[in-house]
């Protein structure tokens, strides 16, 4: 029989917001977390503002050793191991205790789209000298595009599946349906799931040559993230990680904790690049089954959703996705969801950002509130023409909850769709 | 350099790669750095790196071989020294 899968933890390292107490105040009032950095300037980029989480170096030491933290240089890693132990903390899981059995019953699945690249950079400048003996024995763990969840199973000691999944933006996404799937099908009781991504130019470069994100705002960082405006230019490069623990409904009644949500279903598909469908943009078809198919895999019907957290990046795409969210759900106008998207706040944390923005969205669900939607004061028309403005709140929504859509959209023409329930 | 001398700096290197339940006190010359003091043998490396940089020496592939105790990596870096 299917397990009935509940969320029961949260964590989260968000350049708004670093921990659920802060990050949920953090949206709450709209708080932008992107800021110019000037070491983007110094290397030429067009757009030379971005999303970092701040993390002394007091808190890094909560989290790793000394010895962890030595030669290490991997920021995707660091902000996936405190989402990632926030969330089980927060679930009441402590690490297994030295000497004794992993915890048999937990698993990892932890996504990210690269790892570690600042320490690939430090170890490919190394060899190229000639000195492939001197890069020190961390620089596999931390580079391994699994290193995330290599490091955060063995701080806790999981000892079910534990894995990195990647799949471009839709990574988070992915991993919450990858690890609800594993409970419902009995194989685990609990599941870490979430992403994680890099910061900084290395990462980053890519997408400024492609020109998907902005160089308008570079003295306004604030106002540069325009999901769903009319002034929309591309995104803004984010980073951080987000974690949620899965668990089945029994053993989460068994252990009495809180739960936040259930996990009512989900799906993931591709549109195979085929029709609009390409490296980097979307098969629109191929979007709607995917809505649909989450749906149908919840039992529920499309009247059921009061909320969708979209995936609304910020380019001219937007109004795209607005369209197939329309057509998925067959609702237009004032019969439209509330919807909005945190990176008018964060940017676009790429392979975090599907992770970082459920956790958003489940502590919408769980508080009954909707995030107002920042620099969207100039609604872009033809999203307009498809939904009442009043369903984009631009101010703070106090409103009870009860089913909710997350989407994430990824390159590769990758979609992953859930549906989640406060009961 | 004296025995004593190439012990008091290679000390604190070894120290940093001690598992969490093992105290420095309970390091001696002969101590077996990952039988007895369970430095995780991947860490190996990165005490020769660390090694290397403080004496000013190069290890040898087969130095590192030779390498079990306190006393092993002494013995080493004078060699290396003279």
């Amino acid at each position: 029989m299917k397990q009935r899968v509940v969320i029961t933890g949260l964590g989260v390292v968000a350049p708004n917001g670093v921990g659920v107490p802060r990050f949920t105040e953090a949206i709450k009032k709209g708080t932008s977390g992107i800021e110019y950095y000037s070491q983007l300037k110094e290397l030429n980029f067009s757009c030379q503002i971005g999303g970092i989480p701040v993390i002394s170096e007091v808190k890094k030491r909560e989290y790793l050793t000394e010895l962890q933290l030595k030669n290490f240089n991997s920021s995707g890693i660091l902000y996936g191991v405190i989402a990632g132990m926030d969330a089980l903390r927060d679930a009441g899981i402590p690490p297994s205790e030295k000497g004794n059995d992993p915890h048999w019953d937990l698993g990892i699945v932890f996504g990210t789209g690269t790892s570690g690249v600042e320490k690939f950079r430090e170890a490919i400048y190394k060899l190229d000298e000639g000195k492939v003996r001197r890069l020190g024995s961390t620089t596999v763990a931390q580079t391994m595009a699994s290193g995330i969840s290599a490091y955060l199973g063995g701080i806790i000691g999981a000892g079910n599946l534990v894995t990195t999944n990647s799949s471009a933006c839709a990574t988070g996404t992915e991993a919450i349906i990858m690890g609800y799937e594993r409970i419902a099908s009995g194989k685990a009781s609990k599941m870490l799931c979430g992403s994680t991504s890099d910061d900084g130019p290395y990462l980053w470069g890519g997408f400024d040559a492609m020109k998907v994100i902005t160089y308008k705002h570079n003295d306004t960082p604030t106002k540069a993230s325009r999901p769903m405006s009319a002034t929309a230019s591309g995104f803004v490069p984010g980073s951080g990680a987000g974690a949620l623990v899965l668990e089945s409904l029994e053993s989460a009644l068994k252990r009495g904790v809180t739960i936040y949500a259930e996990v009512l279903g989900g799906a993931v598909n591709s549109g195979g690049q085929r029709g609009e469908g390409s490296m980097t943009a979307p098969n629109n078809e191929a979007v709607q089954r995917c809505i649909k198919a989450a749906l149908d895999d919840a039992g529920i019907t499309a009247s059921e959703i009061d909320y969708i957290n979209g995936h609304l990046t910020a380019t001219t795409k937007d109004p795209v996705e607005i369209e197939n969210w329309c057509n998925a759900l067959n609702r237009r106008g004032k019969n439209f969801p509330h919807i909005n998207s945190l990176k008018g706040m964060v940017g676009h944390c790429l392979a975090a950002s599907g992770s970082v923005e459920a956790v958003s969205a489940i502590l919408q669900l769980y508080h009954g509130f909707v995030f107002p939607n920042v620099n969207c004061e100039d609604l872009h028309p033809e999203i307009t023409a498809l939904i009442a403005s009043e369903k984009i709140p631009q101010e703070l929504l106090t409103t009870p909850l009860k089913t909710i859509a997350k989407a994430s959209f990824g390159f590769g023409d990758v979609n992953a769709c859930v549906i989640f329930r406060k009961n | 350099m004296t025995t004593e001398a190439i012990y008091t700096k290679l000390l604190p290197i070894v120290q940093t790669y001690l598992p969490e339940d093992v105290v420095v006190d309970q390091v001696s010359p002969d101590s077996d750095l990952t039988q007895e003091l369970n430095i995780n043998s991947a860490h190996l490396v990165d005490i020769i790196l660390d090694v290397e940089d403080e004496f000013d020496v190069e290890f040898a592939n087969e130095d590192m071989e030779n390498l079990r105790t306190m006393n092993d990596a002494i013995g080493i870096i004078q060699q290396k020294l003279s």
